[in-house]
């Protein structure tokens, strides 16, 4: 048969497209050529395909042969298309069953000596052949456990080319190799070990903890060195509810992605705490041709923590402010547009100042206060507005930690309210895209969805905005906070007493001095 | 005679044997002139067919066609014009054609054949 076809999946961001590979046997002069806007590393793919092709015991023909790789309009990138390649040229040149190569989608690399070495994107991909209602994929055995992640799809998975050639009925022989494995799984670079019960003397810091987990509310600390800002912001994945399957799968697929391997579907919420040096791109994803997810797409479904930030240069604080707002990422470049998923927790940490001695109660701050001005402006006033909850996190006195372990809440006693907390938001907004409190629109809130809990329980923010001591989207910010409180005390609506204590978290009070 | 200009001069042989086989009316074997040479010139419904023969003993250096390349065919189709010149009129349309010849010690040969190559 001098036409043969096989399938491979091309990805841009997140999503993938299912690309048909064609090869054509002409009666011309040897050569391989491959179009259909492959990348440099796909046009590499020929002579890997040939040298491994031959060292298979299965060469190419010495004729023409062209692969075609459809549409011919989308970009397609890097060394995954290889087997597909290979298998759809051995189809063409009748070394295996065409019917049985065109069934499949294929995904891999080819080392010279045949065997199939393990590709980034390998979850993303099967997600996509799996949604594009492909039965069965083969991919390289080092991946094939990734793979098995998704359900609904067979697996195959293959070490070499010669194994997979013999599974689509072509005569070879195949020679045991060892298999090329995959680079072990890297863990994200702050595991969220450590229990909130470690936590000394800081009830308020914990109790607002809690509340931003339960509301998915961004958080932002302050304090001197050595609080214990970073050791509140790592306790908050572990407070966090489980993932759900689809979202575990969105995690392990970003991780995919950006090449860090994926162990196995963890329902734990990931944590990335990008340093303050990281640029624009290393955050928000990137690349020129292949776009890459970046650590806030890495975060998504769990928490964004920017320690010391404003170290990091205000460019980059500043791009992540759409995604806070949309929940997803758009990376727009000449050839296409990926889009990740963004919607993550944000924590910002910072000092008060540069010294870091200043406190609401004047102690010994050594910094002029222009000095200090500058270094909290850092941090833009649209990109502090979009926090929720902010928490002055003091330096602790002697009595605070002598104190015994009684009244300190564990991790495991948190996740209990905060999943319960949940639960309730989640019934009341049962009929609309939302779950949580922080999701919820600012017009839903006042308007459709009747959240207003009467005049009695906002008689004092009601009067801070008539004296434009706050802004109406601070109102509705100390609303939204308020419910969480409310859920979390399973009360069915926000008292005085909740809309007080929101109001007092929604500011902390470093910029007025 | 060298042993490769032997083994070139047997594959032509057998290349020769199979096109004729096939159905070519062979004009013309080895001509020459002083850009080069035409191993086989045939025809073959209605057209003038160029041939190159390549022989192999094996394929340790690679296939025989992959021998052929784009400043040989180049040259083919050079020598191509020159020999019509030199015949007066061609027959009709020209074409050119590969066989290559593989000779393995103690085995039969294989001989593969590419109509018009370009």
């Amino acid at each position: 048969m001098p036409v043969a076809r096989t399938r491979s999946v091309a990805l841009l961001g997140l999503s993938g497209s299912i690309v048909e590979v064609e090869a054509d046997l002409g009666s011309q002069l040897p050569a391989f050529l491959v179009i259909g806007l492959p990348d440099a590393a796909i046009g590499e793919s020929r002579e890997r395909v040939r040298a491994a092709a031959a060292n298979s015991g299965c060469p190419l023909p010495a004729r023409r042969l062209t692969v075609n790789l459809s549409p011919a309009t989308l970009p397609k990138h890097g060394s995954g298309f290889d087997l597909a390649i290979a298998i759809a040229c051995l189809a063409a040149a009748g070394r295996l069953d065409p019917g049985s190569a065109g069934a499949l989608v294929h995904l891999g690399e080819l080392g010279l000596d045949g065997r199939l070495r393990p590709t980034d994107g390998v979850l993303p991909a099967v997600l996509a052949a799996r949604r594009a209602g492909v039965q069965r994929v083969m991919v390289p055995a080092a991946n094939a456990a990734e793979a098995s992640l998704v359900g609904g799809i067979e697996v195959v998975g293959v070490a070499s080319l010669a194994e997979a050639v013999s599974w689509h009925g072509g005569d070879v022989e195949v020679v045991a190799v060892d298999p090329v494995l995959a680079a072990q799984p890297l863990e994200p670079p702050l595991v969220h070990s450590g229990d909130l019960a470690d936590v000394v003397g800081n009830p308020e810091a914990v109790a607002a903890l809690i509340a931003a987990a339960a509301g998915g509310h961004h958080l932002g600390l302050y304090g001197p060195p050595g609080a214990g800002k970073t050791m509140l912001a790592s306790r908050l994945p572990g407070i966090l509810p489980d993932l759900g399957l689809d979202q575990s799968l969105e995690v392990a697929s970003l991780r995919s992605l950006s090449g860090l391997g994926v162990g196995g579907l963890s329902t734990r919420p990931p944590f990335e705490a990008p340093h303050h040096t990281a640029s624009a791109a290393s955050i928000i994803g990137g690349g020129g041709r292949l776009i890459r997810p970046g650590a806030a797409a890495r975060a998504s479904h769990g928490v964004l923590f920017l320690d010391e930030a404003p170290e990091f240069p205000t460019s980059v604080l500043d791009v992540l402010r759409q995604p806070l707002e949309s929940r997803s990422i758009s990376i727009h470049r000449a050839s296409a547009i990926a889009s990740f998923p963004a919607s993550f927790q944000l924590v910002l940490a910072a000092n008060p100042c540069p010294c870091g001695q200043w406190s609401p109660k004047g102690e010994a701050c050594t910094c002029a206060p222009s000095v200090k001005r500058r270094y909290l402006s850092r941090i833009s006033g649209p990109l502090r507005d979009r926090l929720d909850l902010e928490l002055w996190v003091p330096r602790l006195t002697t009595t605070a930690t002598s104190e015994g372990a009684a009244g300190r809440v564990s991790s495991a006693e948190a996740r209990r309210r905060v999943e319960l907390a949940r639960a309730v938001a989640a019934e009341r907004y049962r009929q609309t895209p939302w779950r949580t409190n922080a999701e919820v629109p600012r017009p839903w809130l006042r308007g459709a969805g009747g959240m207003h809990p009467g005049s009695r329980a906002t008689v004092a923010i009601d009067r801070a905005l008539e004296r434009g001591g706050l802004t109406m989207r601070g109102y509705d910010k100390v609303l939204r906070l308020a419910w969480t409180l409310a859920d979390l005390d399973g009360a069915g609506v926000p008292d005085g007493e909740h809309v007080g204590q929101a109001n007092v978290l929604r500011r902390a009070p470093l910029w007025a001095a | 005679m060298s042993h490769n200009a032997e083994l070139g001069r047997l594959g032509e042989d057998l290349a020769a044997a199979h096109l004729e086989a096939r159905g070519f009316r062979l004009i013309e074997r080895n001509w020459r002139c002083r850009h080069g040479e035409i191993d086989v010139v045939a025809a073959h419904r209605a057209c003038t067919v160029f041939i190159e023969v390549k022989t192999r003993a094996g394929d340790r250096f690679g296939h025989p066609f992959e021998a052929i390349t784009a400043a040989k065919l180049a040259r083919l189709r050079r020598l191509a014009a020159m020999w019509c010149e030199a015949k007066g009129a061609a027959a009709g349309p020209p074409r050119i054609d590969a066989v290559a010849v593989l000779v393995r010690p103690g085995e039969a040969a294989v001989i593969e054949h590419l109509e018009g190559i370009g």
